[in-house]
Formats: C-alpha cells, sequence, structure tokens
C-alpha cells in the first residue's frame, strides 16, 4: 500500500521491499466480508511477492482466480497475511534509491529527514 | 388490521439536548446509510429536545437507534397532548377510532391542535393478555419522586392492559414524558408537552460511558471525546467492511468508532512519540506511559482488535500511499496549532546535510504546516484517495467573529453536506465539516485558492479583549495601588 513516491527523484517508488527481522502472529476474528471488499483494493502481486518475501506466502496462489468470495479456503489466507501477520521490526526498502525505512514495534517510520525533503 | 406496507407509524425521538448543531447531520447520515425516507409531522426546533416524525417501519426505527449517539430513545407515538389531561381524553378516544388511521378531533383543525387519536389497533395489538408490560415515567426539565411518578402511572388505569406487570424485562415497555422547555432557571409548573407511546429502541448513549476517555487506556492531549468520534463516524457513513483512514491519527480516538461500527482502520501521524506512546503521560499523576498504551491497546480493550490494521509514521505533505488506493471514509481531526503544532519535515537552512552516525534514530526537524497549506493538501488527498459517493469528514478552528461560510475550504470535487458547529470558547469554535466526493478526477486544486491570511493560533492567542500577560500586568498594577493591600505588606514587614 505505500510507496516511497516522496523520495526525490524516485518516479514510482513501488512496491517497496521488505526485510523482516521480528515477525509476530496474532490471531484476529475473520471476516469473510470484510476481505472480500478489500482484495480488489490490494495490487495482488504485490501481496503475494511481499508475502513470499517474509515466508508466509504458502498456499497463496500467485495468480488471482475470479470468484475468489466463493473461496473460503483462499479468504482465510489472505486473513492471515493481511491482518494476523505483523511485522515487529524490520525494513521497508525503496526499490529505485534504495533508502530503508525502519519498521519499529510494528510501525513502519516512513518520515524522510529535512535533507531529503529540501 | 393495520397495514404496515402502506400506512407509516408515527415517532416520537425523544434526543439528547447537547450538541444540538449535529442532530440533522448525524440523523441525515444514519437516515442515508440505510436508505430510510422520513416525513416531519412537526418542523423539528432547536428548543425542543424531540422530534414526531413518520418512518415506514419499526426496522427503520431500529437500525437508526443501533446508530444514532444523539437519540436517547424511539416511541410509537400513541398520543400527544399540550396538557396531562388532554392526553388521557386522545388516549381514551383512540380507544374508539375504528377508521385505522389518525383521526384530528378538531373540526377546525389546523397543526398547532393537540387533539390527534391514533388508531386503536396501535394501542389493541400491545394489551393482550399474555404480553407483560410496564410503564415508564420520563421528564425532561423537571424532577419528580418515584411517588409522583407512580401516580402519574395510576392515571393510565383505564387503557386495556390485561397482561402481567413485569419491571424487568417486559414484553412492551410503555412511555410517559413530560417536556418542561429547555431553560433549567425557568421551568414551569405544568409541562408544554406530553406524550405516550410505545417504547421501541434506545439510542447509543452507553457508548459514550464505554467508550469514555476516562476509562481508555491510551490517550492523549487532543484525544476527541467518545460522543463526538461517534457523531464523526457516524457521518462519515461507516459501513461494515469500510476502509477508514485518519491521517492525523495521534492516540487513534477517531478509529475507536470507526472499528466499532465495523471498519477496517488505518491512521498515520508525524509524531514518532505519539505513534509509539512515548510521549509525556497525559493523565494526571503517571510518570510513565505503560506497555499496553497503544492504539492496538485501545483496540483490544474494545474487543475490536480484528478491525485494526496499522499506523504509519509518516509526514502528510509527502504523498506516500500507493496510486488507485481508495478509502471509503477518511476521518480525521487536523492540529491546530494549539495543543498540537501544525508541522510538516523541513528546515529553514539551505544546504542542509546529516552525517551517517546522525541517521540512525533521526528525528528530524519541522517546520510550520500552514492551516491553509494543511485543508488544501487534505482535500487534494481525499479527492485522489477518496471511493467516489464517500465522506471527509473533519474539524475545522476558527474564530466565531470571523466566521463566514465561504471561507470553508472548497474543492470541485467536493460538496460541503454539513457543517455543524462546537463552541470551543466565547471567541473560538470548531466546525465539524463533512464532505461528500461527487466527482472524480479533478486535477489537484492549487492552495491559492482556499488560502487566506489565516493563522488560527496567532488569532486563539490574540483575539481575546486582553491577552493573559496583559491580565496579569494589569491586576499586578490594581494590588499595588490599593491601598489596603499595601497597609497589610506594610505590617507584615513589620512583625
Amino acid at each position: 500500500m505505500l510507496t516511497s513516491k516522496c523520495l526525490k527523484g524516485v518516479m514510482t517508488g513501488y512496491p517497496l521491499a521488505i526485510n523482516a527481522t521480528n515477525i509476530k502472529v496474532t490471531e484476529v476474528d475473520f471476516n469473510p466480508e470484510f476481505i472480500t471488499r478489500v482484495i480488489p483494493k490490494l495490487d495482488w502481486e504485490v501481496l503475494w511477492t511481499a508475502a513470499n518475501s517474509i515466508g508466509h506466502g504458502e498456499g497463496l496462489p500467485k495468480i488471482l482466480e475470479p470468484k475468489y468470495e466463493d473461496n473460503e479456503e483462499l479468504l482465510k489466507k489472505v486473513h492471515r497475511v493481511l491482518l494476523e501477520v505483523e511485522i515487529e521490526e524490520g525494513n521497508l526498502t525503496c526499490p529505485e534509491s534504495g533508502r530503508q525505512f525502519p519498521i519499529s514495534k510494528g510501525i513502519p517510520n516512513m518520515l524522510l529527514t529535512e535533507a531529503e525533503v529540501q | 388490521m393495520l397495514n404496515d406496507d402502506k400506512m407509516w407509524r408515527r415517532y416520537l425521538m425523544w434526543f439528547a439536548h447537547e450538541h444540538v448543531d449535529f442532530r440533522h447531520a448525524e440523523i441525515n447520515s444514519i437516515l442515508s446509510i440505510f436508505n430510510i425516507p422520513i416525513k416531519y409531522i412537526e418542523q423539528p426546533s432547536v428548543q425542543k429536545p424531540y422530534w414526531i416524525v413518520e418512518l415506514p417501519t419499526e426496522d427503520s426505527v431500529k437500525k437508526i437507534a443501533s446508530r444514532s449517539v444523539l437519540v436517547k430513545c424511539c416511541i410509537e407515538l400513541w398520543s400527544r397532548a399540550n396538557t396531562e389531561s388532554q392526553l388521557h381524553t386522545n388516549l381514551k378516544n383512540s380507544l374508539q377510532n375504528k377508521t385505522g388511521k389518525w383521526v384530528v378531533g378538531d373540526d377546525n383543525s389546523n397543526c398547532t391542535s393537540d387533539k390527534y387519536f391514533c388508531p386503536k389497533e396501535l394501542i389493541e395489538s400491545c394489551c393482550t393478555a399474555k404480553n407483560s408490560f410496564k410503564i415508564e415515567v420520563e421528564t425532561f426539565c423537571k424532577h419528580f419522586t418515584l411517588k409522583e411518578k407512580v401516580e402519574k402511572i395510576e392515571g393510565f388505569s383505564y387503557l386495556p392492559l390485561d397482561g402481567p406487570v413485569k419491571l424487568k424485562n417486559p414484553d412492551v415497555t410503555l412511555s410517559y414524558l413530560e417536556f418542561y422547555g429547555v431553560d433549567p432557571n425557568n421551568v414551569p409548573g405544568k409541562p408544554y408537552d406530553v406524550f405516550f407511546g410505545k417504547w421501541v429502541a434506545d439510542g447509543q448513549r452507553e457508548l459514550i460511558q464505554t467508550h469514555s476517555l476516562k476509562k481508555r487506556q491510551f490517550i492523549g492531549n487532543t484525544s476527541m471525546d467518545a460522543q463526538l468520534s461517534i457523531i464523526m463516524a457516524n457521518q462519515a457513513q461507516v459501513r461494515p467492511g469500510d476502509l477508514v483512514l485518519d491521517p492525523f491519527v495521534g492516540s487513534g480516538s477517531l478509529l475507536v468508532p470507526a472499528a466499532h461500527f465495523g471498519a477496517h482502520v488505518w491512521g498515520s501521524d508525524i509524531d514518532f512519540m505519539m505513534l509509539h506512546s512515548r510521549t509525556r503521560p497525559t493523565r494526571v499523576g503517571q510518570k510513565v506511559r505503560t506497555k499496553d498504551e497503544s492504539i492496538r491497546g485501545n483496540m483490544k480493550q474494545y474487543g475490536i482488535e480484528s478491525q485494526y490494521l496499522d499506523v504509519v509514521v509518516s509526514d502528510f505533505s509527502m504523498p506516500m500511499w500507493r496510486p488507485g488506493l481508495k478509502f471509503d471514509a477518511i476521518i480525521t481531526d487536523p492540529p491546530y496549532g494549539v495543543r498540537e503544532p501544525t508541522e510538516r519535515i523541513g528546515i529553514e537552512r539551505e544546504n542542509y546535510t546529516l552525517t551517517e552516525d546522525h541517521l540512525v534514530n533521526h528525528i528530524p526537524a519541522k517546520v510550520e504546516y500552514g492551516l491553509p497549506h494543511l485543508y488544501s493538501d487534505l482535500l487534494n488527498f481525499a479527492a485522489t484517495h477518496l471511493q467516489i459517493g464517500r465522506r471527509l469528514v473533519c474539524w475545522y478552528p476558527l474564530v466565531r467573529e470571523e466566521y463566514n461560510e465561504d471561507q470553508l475550504p472548497r474543492h470541485p470535487c467536493f460538496e460541503l453536506v454539513s457543517n455543524s458547529e462546537q463552541v470551543l470558547s466565547k471567541l473560538t469554535a470548531r466546525r465539524l465539516l463533512t464532505y461528500q466526493k461527487v466527482h472524480d478526477d479533478v486535477p489537484p486544486v492549487p492552495i491559492e485558492p482556499i488560502a487566506r491570511a489565516y493563522n488560527f493560533r496567532e488569532k486563539y492567542f490574540s483575539v481575546g479583549e486582553e491577552s493573559r500577560r496583559e491580565r496579569k500586568e494589569r491586576k499586578a498594577e490594581e494590588l499595588a495601588t490599593n491601598p489596603l493591600w499595601r497597609a497589610a505588606k506594610n505590617l507584615d514587614s513589620v512583625t
């Protein structure tokens, strides 16, 4: 969902690569309705890559089949990746400039420095 | 028999008499969420804590009550009158009314008449022998003892209530309400208006207690109180499964009701320390923030953790979201520059560089992010990242004297659907603005059109007749010239 487009000279800055050093999984209630509604908002390929890059892509198909709303197995997996797997510590890396944005305690820090803003 | 499809029933919507300016905005938003039509039987007035309306079904009343925080309760109206005795006459006449619809008792019927008789089926349907019942008495702006209330209840003994009385969870609750005006210093002996009918549903007043900031784990200096946050979520028409963003999230107080109503919530804020709850504790007497204090902790506290997506530390003036990403609602309370600074990242110095060693854990310097600039960024952001037909709800601070509707931020993609004032002090107020997105694909609007010589902070501290410092100086001067005080001081120095 995030980009590093704000960096100077970066055109798309998307998708950001994820390096996770600490991943936490918490179970939360499954809501198929939300998952169905959120899937069209996702960039599926990017989600698939991201999930695999942190080792939680198991069972996710690379290409999203139509009629996913009836596939509860799939919805449950998407639910897990979106809501239950949280990167506690790690980095997001801009694909163009290599600039890293740290994630600490589950919160990404997308702030730039003063110099980058000028 | 009454035909539910054709005849709408008449209801009394009994409101809490606060945030009156928000009443229409909240109810209209809820009506349009559920697509419920409404007919006003009496023109709503800000001087009255009630509306008399007609709604298509009882179910629609329950839906409204399931969301509204300003509604106390909704009652299926059987009778309303200006005096207690007229109310009883009306009800007795209603028991004879076999026409199946409301009948006017007066020959010269006019709008001010209080002689309306409801169809008898309304009353009879509740009076079967197997229905347990109770009667409740509520008064507005006057207090009665239990004994007085029981006397009022006895007055309804002519109703053919055959079922047993049951005070806890009865099948039917009947409500008798008396309205003594809204001026507590001038309460009349007799009520202005009395109402009687069948209780249908309570509003969400209890949620104010459940979500109260007093008991919330994590709060900040500018956390929004529970009631206003709920109003905001309603005006943003938050529905289950929505994706909601607060770009100035702070302690996440606006995300709580949005998540409560089933939305999945996302926040961002420039304040790293706030999101990591490392700011000074807000509560009096608390020395350090505890480990559980976080936005996620709050969600857990209310059992809505499954609605929480994430928060991100980011500078709102810098676009960061993936193009094409659309939210269903944006609910926010931007900083006004008084209790929270209006800031974005930047530095006045030119050619500023940072050494590698400093880069780790560096907290960047910030510069002023003017309110006009901030609001035009907000509208432009919403124009790109809000689903069409959905809403942006935000507060806008202003000096009351200077208020002029034309000065409010505008954008060609948005229609301003409501604008309610909350008075903050004698001189200042904030307005809750609700924008609905009506167009897509309009290029960003430059900052200039909205930008005015506008600095709320400066005005906030200077518009008073005298500033704090002036007042202090004046008081000191007064004291110094006061002979009594000088005498007392001299006395002190002698002893």
